[in-house]
């Protein structure tokens, strides 16, 4: 058997780049002209963009009824996919700040993209709550302000608990994320020679000029940052799970829901930001800086948030049948055997089967198998959200008042859409900023820091 | 460059070791005014520097407060006092269920107060003119080198002694750095006058926009799609009926809810006979008949029923409603008379509903027993 010296911190960046080497790699994809496969790549996601901007012109034009929610299941694909996008966003701020506070430094090459993903994964879910009022224009209702109505917001209320969680969340990362980007931006300022490009870096630097009297209230800035969004980026999937929890629909009413929430949502979301850095690395040829070791790392924690997510489907069983409940009992035999056996199934096997895969250091170290294993998560995932949604309120206590919900292909299409503006936002990030922080990988450099026996 | 004055002279160094030397000797040579520049933060060049710690988080502490005591009052306020609304039978105030409120808007307010104080405040950002940007020296340190500037208003600077010093200290190349007059602003750049106007500016026009689209642009079509909708209005015509008319007369013989046709029309004999009086004389019936019998009655038969009618003579004064007859008549009789009428009296269905013609009945037994009271009143 191989041994591995675990006393020795493996480097974050493998081939010992030069600090010069950095700003050349990470700044190229901004200073060529995109190749085809870029254009290509765009050219999708913006068809599934007008996909879902088409279903969703003609939700506005004919109203929700061109959705398949109905009586008793009146929340759909609008829900899911919000629950879905929330999650999703919850690995960016995950890898940046809390591995942050834990110090992870292998964390720094993958932390700028996680966070960006983050504010487009928020954008898109956004989206979903906005829409499903029915009429969207009137969402300014949804924040308390003095209205000519004389009408305040319910605060008691987890709905509006969810507007605020995640309008603070979406403040709070788009904060984050810019605080981390004004040195790269100074770097990149510095090193353009476009003029167009100089003015829009100057201003958007803000005049950053490296003094080392800025950098240590940046740092401290950025752990005060770090310590606020590790509590916020647990709250924010909490707050979520008790727009279910809080209410009295079976499958729904369980305390387990907050932790189970969180935990499944660094799950997908840690699966959806290696699947994208996965095409990044190779297409930008930055393997050295985003290295193998750091995804094996990632699928570590998949692997833990993973289980901790089939614990949850367990000890919901338990419950159901330990607390004596009939109708509790009846919903999670229904989840597993009734007409929505087979979204069930897929979300157990996708979520639960497949990572114990990653047990295996081979397969933990494989690009192509982690990267369908990941995708598997996120389709399981995504079950995750559909199964609790539609179960619980096609079968609640009445059988005289169940019925069966089937998406239509509005509800589709603005699933895919949604993909689409992800996507497309993640295109434009890619050739536009520095989708690694400059500044961060190079203090991670060996012989960045001063030797501590030089000065103490 | 000889009629700008010096900002700085700046050095540049290859080793981050030979930084923090160099760092060590540019505070035992006694300069204080001075920078360190290097394109990431430098573990332990704080205090190399001799750096106070940050005071930072002592402005996160103060608006996170401010955020959570703002959060907590203003939702006290609107759940207790301004609009108290009961919702699922809760107290008005309930501190459980604020929390998840007050939490995230601490958060909020702590972590953007935090990063605006920082730039903008302790940073004096944006300062686009600062005479270090664009030279040579700050496209070295943005990348792969460390520098120093020791800057000109320091007391002990001198030209000529400063650079042979950087260089002694190992310096890999040394700049000077000039800047034009107006390039070096002390006071923080969000409190411009320019930037003032501009953020007034911009506020004008943000809750100008946001005043119409709240107030007039969602009343506007097609954005008021709940006012057009697909049924009839009155007085607009449909293609459903033959005649176009919007508006249906009501089928044959359709008789509105309390509006039975008077079964005793012309017949007072039948009415005296088969109508009874439905009310009981309570407190009510009697102000109600009282009150009707006033409206309408008094102006001919007078306010107590003596037949002196208000009307000076214009009409035959009706006769008096403390007859025998009428004291004898029993209440569906003078019931009939309002209904119906009699002689001149028109008849009064219109006007009084039948609940109110009972409740006057009755009144008017109260008038008749003031004037001709009976033994046992007298007791």
């Amino acid at each position: 058997m191989r041994t591995i010296d675990y006393s020795i911190e493996p480097p974050v960046v493998e081939q010992n780049p030069s600090l010069s080497s950095i700003n050349e790699s990470i700044a190229k994809p901004l200073e060529t002209k995109p190749t085809k496969g870029w254009y290509i790549a765009i050219s999708i996601s913006l068809t599934m963009l007008l996909i879902g901007a088409v279903s969703l012109g003609w939700t506005f034009y004919k109203g929700v009824g061109v959705w398949g929610v109905n009586q008793p299941v009146g929340w759909g694909f609008d829900i899911v996919n919000f629950v879905f996008w929330v999650g999703i966003g919850h690995a960016g701020t995950l890898i940046s700040a809390i591995l942050f506070l834990l110090r992870q430094r292998w964390r720094t090459s993958i932390a700028r993209f996680a966070e960006a993903m983050t504010i487009f994964a928020v954008m898109c879910a956004g989206i979903f709550p906005a829409i499903h009022t029915g009429r969207p224009w009137l969402d300014g209702y949804l924040f308390p302000y003095p209205n000519q109505h004389a009408l305040w917001v319910n605060f008691t209320s987890p709905l509006l608990w969810d507007v605020f969680a995640v309008s603070t969340y979406f403040t709070v990362s788009l904060v984050f994320w810019y605080i981390g980007l004004i040195p790269d931006l100074a770097a990149l300022r510095d090193r353009t020679t476009n003029k167009i490009k100089k003015v829009v870096y100057s201003i958007l630097s803000l005049g950053w000029r490296h003094s080392n009297r800025h950098w240590q209230h940046y740092e401290m800035a950025y752990l005060i940052l770090a310590g606020f969004a590790t509590p916020l980026v647990l709250s924010v999937h909490t707050i979520v799970s008790f727009d279910f929890a809080v209410s009295i629909m079976p499958g729904w009413h369980t305390t387990i829901f907050p932790p189970y929430f969180v935990a499944g949502a660094v799950f997908s979301g840690f699966a959806m930001v290696q699947n994208v850095l996965i095409i990044i690395r190779k297409v930008f040829k930055i393997e050295h800086i985003i290295t193998l070791d750091t995804l094996e790392k990632m699928n570590k924690v998949m692997l833990a948030t993973g289980m901790m997510v089939g614990y949850a489907y367990g000890m919901e069983f338990f419950i159901a049948w330990y607390s004596g409940n009939p109708i509790e009992q009846f919903v999670f035999l229904n989840r597993a055997l009734g007409p929505y056996a087979w979204s069930y199934w897929i979300m157990v096997s996708c979520n639960v089967l497949f990572t114990q895969l990653f047990w295996f250091r081979k397969i933990r170290r494989s690009i192509p198998v982690m990267f369908v294993i990941a995708v598997l998560v996120n389709v399981g995932m995504w079950f995750e959200r559909f199964v609790i949604v539609v179960t619980s309120l096609s079968r609640d206590y009445l059988p005289s008042s169940w019925g069966m919900y089937i998406p239509t292909i509005y509800d589709f299409g603005i699933l895919i859409g949604s993909f689409g503006l992800f996507f497309t936002l993640i295109f434009l990030f890619i050739r536009t900023l520095p989708v690694v922080s400059i500044a961060e990988v190079k203090a991670v450099l060996p012989n960045s820091q001063p030797s501590h026996g030089g000065h103490n | 460059m000889e009629n700008k004055p010096l900002y700085s002279v700046a050095a540049t160094f290859d080793d981050v070791n030979k930084l923090i030397k160099a760092v060590d000797k540019v505070n035992e040579a006694g300069y204080t005014i001075y920078d360190v520049h290097s394109p990431y933060p430098i573990h332990g060049m704080p205090k190399a520097m001799k750096l106070k710690p940050s005071k930072l988080g002592f402005v996160t502490l103060i608006f996170g407060l401010s955020g959570a005591i703002f959060a907590f009052l203003f939702m006290y306020w609107v759940n207790v006092i301004d609009y108290p609304l009961i919702v699922g039978g809760k107290p008005f105030y309930q501190l459980p269920a604020y929390i998840p409120v007050m939490f995230e808007v601490t958060v909020l307010s702590a972590s953007v107060f935090t990063i605006v104080w920082m730039l903008f405040i302790m940073f004096k950002f944006p300062n686009l003119s600062h005479p270090l940007l664009d030279t040579d020296y700050m496209k070295k340190v943005s990348v792969d080198r460390y520098g120093i500037s020791i800057q000109a208003k320091d007391e002990l600077f001198d030209l000529v002694k400063v650079k042979e010093f950087l260089k002694e200290l190992g310096a890999e190349e040394v700049f000077e750095i000039y800047f034009k007059v107006d390039e070096l602003k002390d006071k923080p750049k969000i409190f411009d006058k320019k930037f003032i106007s501009f953020l007034a500016l911009t506020t004008v026009i943000v809750s100008g926009i946001t005043y119409f689209i709240l107030n007039h642009l969602l009343f506007m079509s097609p954005f008021n799609w709940m006012h057009e909708q697909f049924r009839v209005d009155p007085q607009t015509t449909t293609t459903v009926f033959k005649d176009n008319f919007g508006m249906r007369n009501p089928v044959a013989g359709t008789v509105a809810r309390g509006h039975l046709p008077y079964p005793f029309k012309g017949n007072p004999a039948d009415a005296e006979k088969f109508l009874v009086n439905p009310l009981i004389p309570t407190k009510q019936v009697l102000e109600l008949g009282k009150q009707k019998y006033l409206t309408f009655c008094s102006p001919c038969h007078g306010n107590f029923g003596e037949g002196d009618s208000r009307l000076r003579g214009q009409f035959p004064n009706p006769p008096t409603l403390h007859s025998d007859k009428l004291r004898n008549m029993k209440d569906g009789g003078i019931y009939h008379i309002i209904t119906d009428g009699q002689n001149v009296m028109p008849s009064y269905a219109s006007q009084i509903t039948e609940e109110e013609r009972w409740a006057i009945v009755h009144y008017i037994r109260v008038l008749q027993r003031s004037l001709n009271p009976k033994e046992s009143d007298l007791r």
